[in-house]
């Protein structure tokens, strides 16, 4: 395990940084966009929020407790997966939801490859993406926000949906503020962007996962659009792309290791959503996208892995 | 552990000990591609253990016959045979679980659960045993996928055999009845097989401590 962690020569710096701090940066970072989903939802979101946290939680705690394995509670993990899992929540979901979502990330995702560390794929993305599979009509809706026609109003077209036949439909500050039909966590890009570059600038995540993923997606949709540029933006800011690069994408144990690997990471991750979103049945390809490169990364991580100066290449 | 070289032995060795599905990991294509359903997982297990027990017998007695160079098309052969019959059979009985199971009752003759019997066991032992060998190996698979379809059929659909078993409010999970639900099933079955195999082998192992 050490020898594949070390990745650049030494002399290292030993940093205070522990597992518990990061984490509870990333739940810092995170909470702009949750106070927004409860002012943009109401009370259902927190109602979400509350039962997803509070599931993963009590779900990591009883598995170790169980199995005689060293409580890893402490190190907030577990609360930052139950806050993604119900920022992938749409406001009109059930409270058994982000329970069952909840258990499926921690026991299923998480702690039976080997607890924190050793998850191969994001494990609040691979719940959702389980759910969102099993109950289609519950998780794949998009319920408006509180000030424009209420959460209670069936589902309507998301701005991704809206754009596809007339991007002049979307007015370009209300997906800023987050005033549009969408999942809790997604919708509001300012609060993303600020949790966003408070992580990169306190060098908690590497900027260049983001940038690539939402770089990507950007170029593609200039290209294919015949440059057109007022879609290209309102295409990075709809949708869960924003959430997804800061916050998904960047998840460590299942992002590369290496700078080139982790350009590779948001390259990938940047097309596949494009190449969801513009071509495939689904609304939004961001998690799928995701959870594609998630699996790519051994791979990614086997090809980009920095030489030592000097060192002669291996032959396999 | 019972000798393989009795009738009992090598039944009880396919039903439990070498499980096909548990232990020896074969056929995992219908395991994974029809146990949406428990009746599914019943006709499935049912049908390839008549073809097992056949070719088994069958081959157990070409056995000094067939050349070693042709013994794969030779085994096919053989194996196509039982499974074309069953098929008809299915069709004209049983039309309905025919129609569910589809083209799996077919690739039964590429199943490599009865290759690796017809292989490892029946080209080696007299036609007894390699009725026993069939006959445990079948029911050890039908026995484990059953137990997989009713797991999947109940959560995915809230019912086994078609019993609605869930209360009403009880909303089916969908991915049960696809192909990644099955993965997910299997892999925790599998961990709850080896977890009761590692509590038996320490039981033993404390036994023989106390007798030594």
């Amino acid at each position: 395990m050490q020898r594949h962690l070390t990745i650049t020569p030494s002399p290292h710096v030993r940093d205070r940084a522990s597992t518990k701090n990061i984490m509870q940066e990333v739940c810092l970072a995170l909470a702009p966009a949750g106070i927004a989903s409860v002012i943009l939802f109401g009370a259902a979101a927190l109602k979400l929020i509350c039962f997803s946290v509070l599931t993963c939680v009590l779900t990591e705690y009883l598995y170790q407790l169980i199995t005689g394995h060293k409580s890893t509670v402490g190190d907030w993990s577990a609360v930052v997966t139950g806050l993604m899992l119900a920022y992938n929540l749409p406001a009109t979901a059930p409270w058994w939801i982000p329970v069952v979502g909840g258990v499926i990330a921690i026991l299923l995702v998480k702690q039976m490859f080997g607890g924190i560390g050793s998850n191969f794929m994001n494990p609040a993305l691979t719940a959702r993406a389980v759910l969102f599979i099993s109950w289609g009509g519950l998780v794949a809706s998009y319920p408006n926000t509180v000030y424009c026609g209420g959460v209670d109003t069936i589902s309507s077209a998301t701005p991704l949906a809206l754009m596809a036949a007339d991007p002049s439909q979307v007015k370009f500050m209300d997906l800023l503020l987050g005033n549009v039909p969408g999942i809790l966590g997604e919708t509001c890009k300012i609060a993303l962007l600020l949790g966003g570059a408070y992580l990169i600038i306190r060098q908690i995540i590497d900027w260049r996962i983001p940038a690539c993923f939402i770089g990507t997606v950007f170029v593609l949709y200039l290209l294919t659009s015949g440059f057109n540029f007022e879609l290209a933006v309102k295409e990075i800011f709809a949708g869960g792309l924003m959430l997804g690069a800061f916050f998904m994408a960047t998840d460590y144990a299942t992002c590369p290791l290496s700078r080139k690997g982790r350009i590779l990471m948001g390259l990938g991750c940047g097309i596949f959503t494009f190449v969801i979103r513009a071509y495939a049945n689904y609304p939004e390809g961001t998690s799928f996208a995701i959870l594609f490169m998630n699996v790519l990364t051994p791979l990614i991580d086997r090809y980009t892995m920095p030489k030592c100066f000097g060192e002669v290449k291996k032959h396999a | 552990m019972l000798k393989k070289d009795t009738f009992l032995g090598a039944f009880l060795n396919g039903l439990i000990y070498e499980n096909p599905t548990f232990t020896l990991m074969l056929g995992m294509c219908p395991t994974l591609g029809i146990t949406t359903a428990a009746m599914n997982g019943v006709g499935m297990g049912l049908a390839t253990t008549v073809v097992l027990v056949f070719s088994n017998l069958f081959i157990s007695m070409l056995r000094n016959i067939i050349p070693d160079k042709v013994r794969i098309p030779s085994y096919i052969v053989i194996i196509a045979s039982f499974v074309t019959m069953i098929d008809l059979l299915m069709q004209a009985f049983l039309p309905s679980l025919r129609a569910a199971l589809g083209t799996y009752i077919q690739l039964i003759v590429v199943n490599c659960i009865i290759f690796a019997r017809a292989e490892s066991f029946a080209a080696k032992n007299p036609p007894i045993q390699a009725i026993g060998d069939g006959l445990g190996m079948g029911l050890g698979f039908t026995w484990a996928i059953t137990l997989l379809s009713c797991i999947r059929e109940l959560i995915g659909s809230g019912s086994i055999f078609g019993f609605r078993l869930m209360p009403e409010a009880y909303q089916p999970m969908a991915i049960m009845n696809q192909v990644p639900g099955g993965f997910i099933t299997l892999g925790i079955l599998l961990i709850l097989v080896n977890m009761i195999k590692a509590a038996i082998g320490r039981h033993n192992q404390a036994r023989k401590e106390e007798l030594a």
